[in-house]
């Protein structure tokens, strides 16, 4: 029964959300006009396209995320066992802690959490 | 004494008795649907009317008080309003992907709430990987928020859209691992389970301090993940305009609004469920009178109760401090919560393994 329940409330908010999108469209007004459909920039005319270059921080931030977050898949299975494991775990786990507290550290060494 | 899942089971008979197999399985999933769609509704109503009146309890105004009694209907009012709306849509826009991104955050967030014991019996979804569940789903609505940024091809959603990433995934890590403190005290990541292992005392008060530091650490992350202020600098309205939303209109706006308001339902609930014992009664062992009153109060009442407390503390946050900086928000969780999170992580292991809990 549950993954027909996952199945049934991805189709829950398909519903809400399509359901309600298709309703206004049949009740909302429809006029065109050319500066309605300009990206909004208090008013003044936009100039160029907004797919463009930004800030490298983001990125940064983001390729640090992405070890903590593999991390984070690997720690929640050893948690749920720790209990039964015992002390041995306990030993792996500030193993597995020190390496990454490394990573961590050379990040903040090189600066790369200051935002610039 | 109030237990749902003997309601369940009436109904379950009564359909077997009346229908067919195959029927009595589409009529119990569409009244799965049908309640959980109504809640879903009536919950994000509930939370924008609780808003603005908080909001206006603390800047010493009214809030809503003229649709229906006590401005009870405003918020249905502004639904309507807002159906009523042109769906604007930019001319350079990625037609395509400006569409998907606010169903993909309606889902994400309905998905979750599935998966919430509300009270005993009263879980749709009861998986027993549960915890990690939540966590992963919720994590997909920052696609639906970065989607958004980008497909509308406006700087100010593509700043929002970027900020409001850069925030989420680097407050997840937090809100996971504070999460993980519960998973090693109880070794279940099934919610239900992790429910039942409060019967005795919440993991808030049997943890010690340790938890309720990963408490802290969660309550913040999860206001910082769900894009609400003081961290609400990916729509900050005095800079970027409306952020990641700015180009929607209608209901789709809408629907930004009521993901966000139900993203902020659902990290309060499982705040509650997980460090404060969802829909388990406070008990003290040793006060047998105490305990007898406090069982006499139904579970859902204790649930939602929890809940809202909680949800209240976090609007006190967005209405009481100031909005923080894009560095702030970062150094907050790289250099404080995320160290001193592994640090407590290590510590509650310890504390784990020697049985030093009750």
């Amino acid at each position: 029964m549950q993954s027909e329940l996952l199945v049934l409330f991805f189709v829950l908010g398909l519903i809400l959300s399509g359901g309600a999108i298709v309703f206004s469209y049949f009740i909302m007004p429809h006029s065109f006009n050319a500066t309605k459909v300009e990206a909004y920039e208090c008013g003044i005319p936009s100039k160029n396209n907004s797919w463009s270059q930004f800030n490298v921080g983001y990125y940064l931030f983001a390729l640090i995320y992405l070890v903590f977050d593999v991390e984070i898949v690997f720690i929640f299975p050893w948690g749920e066992v720790l209990k039964e494991v015992g002390k041995p775990a306990l030993v792996e786990i500030l193993i597995f802690f020190f390496v990454l507290a490394l990573g961590l550290a050379y990040a903040w060494k090189k600066k790369a959490l200051k935002w610039e | 004494m109030y237990d749902f899942s003997q309601l369940t089971q009436a109904i379950h008979l009564f359909l077997v008795q009346h229908l067919n197999s195959s029927s009595v399985a589409i009529v119990e999933l569409v009244l799965v649907g049908l309640l959980f769609l109504t809640m879903y509704a009536i919950l994000g109503l509930t939370l924008v009317y609780m808003e603005r009146k908080v909001c206006a309890f603390i800047q010493n105004r009214l809030g809503p008080n003229r649709v229906g009694p006590l401005g009870l209907l405003q918020t249905v009012a502004d639904l309507i309003k807002l159906l009523f709306k042109e769906l604007l849509m930019v001319k350079k826009a990625d037609k395509f992907l400006f569409n998907l991104a606010p169903f993909i955050v309606v889902i994400a967030s309905m998905m979750t709430i599935g998966a919430l014991p509300f009270a005993k019996g009263f879980q749709a979804i009861d998986l027993n990987i549960g915890l990690f569940y939540i966590i992963s789903i919720t994590s997909l609505g920052v696609l639906g928020i970065l989607l958004a940024g980008w497909s509308s091809n406006s700087k100010y959603s593509l700043l929002g859209a970027l900020r409001s990433g850069a925030q989420i995934i680097s407050y997840e890590l937090s809100v996971s691992l504070s999460l993980l403190s519960i998973i090693m005290f109880t070794g279940s990541m099934q919610l239900s389970v992790i429910v039942e292992s409060q019967a005795n005392g919440w993991w808030i008060f049997k943890g010690h301090i340790p938890v309720f530091i990963s408490f802290l650490i969660f309550l913040i992350a999860s206001t910082a993940e769900t894009n609400r202020g003081p961290f609400d600098i990916a729509e900050a309205e005095s800079e970027l305009t409306a952020g990641f939303h700015t180009e929607y209109s209608g209901i789709k706006f809408a629907f930004f609004f009521l993901a966000e308001y139900m993203n902020m339902f659902l990290s309060a609930a499982l705040a509650a469920t997980v460090f404060l014992g969802g829909w388990m009664p406070f008990h003290v062992s040793g006060f047998e009178g105490l305990n007898q009153v406090m069982d006499f109060i139904p579970p859902i009442v204790w649930f939602f109760g929890k809940t809202f407390t909680l949800i209240y503390v976090i609007m006190l946050f967005k209405w009481t401090f100031p909005r923080l900086r894009v560095d702030q928000l970062l150094t907050l969780e790289w250099k404080y919560l995320l160290p001193i999170n592994l640090v407590n992580t290590i510590v509650i292991a310890f504390v784990v393994v020697m049985g030093w809990y009750f």
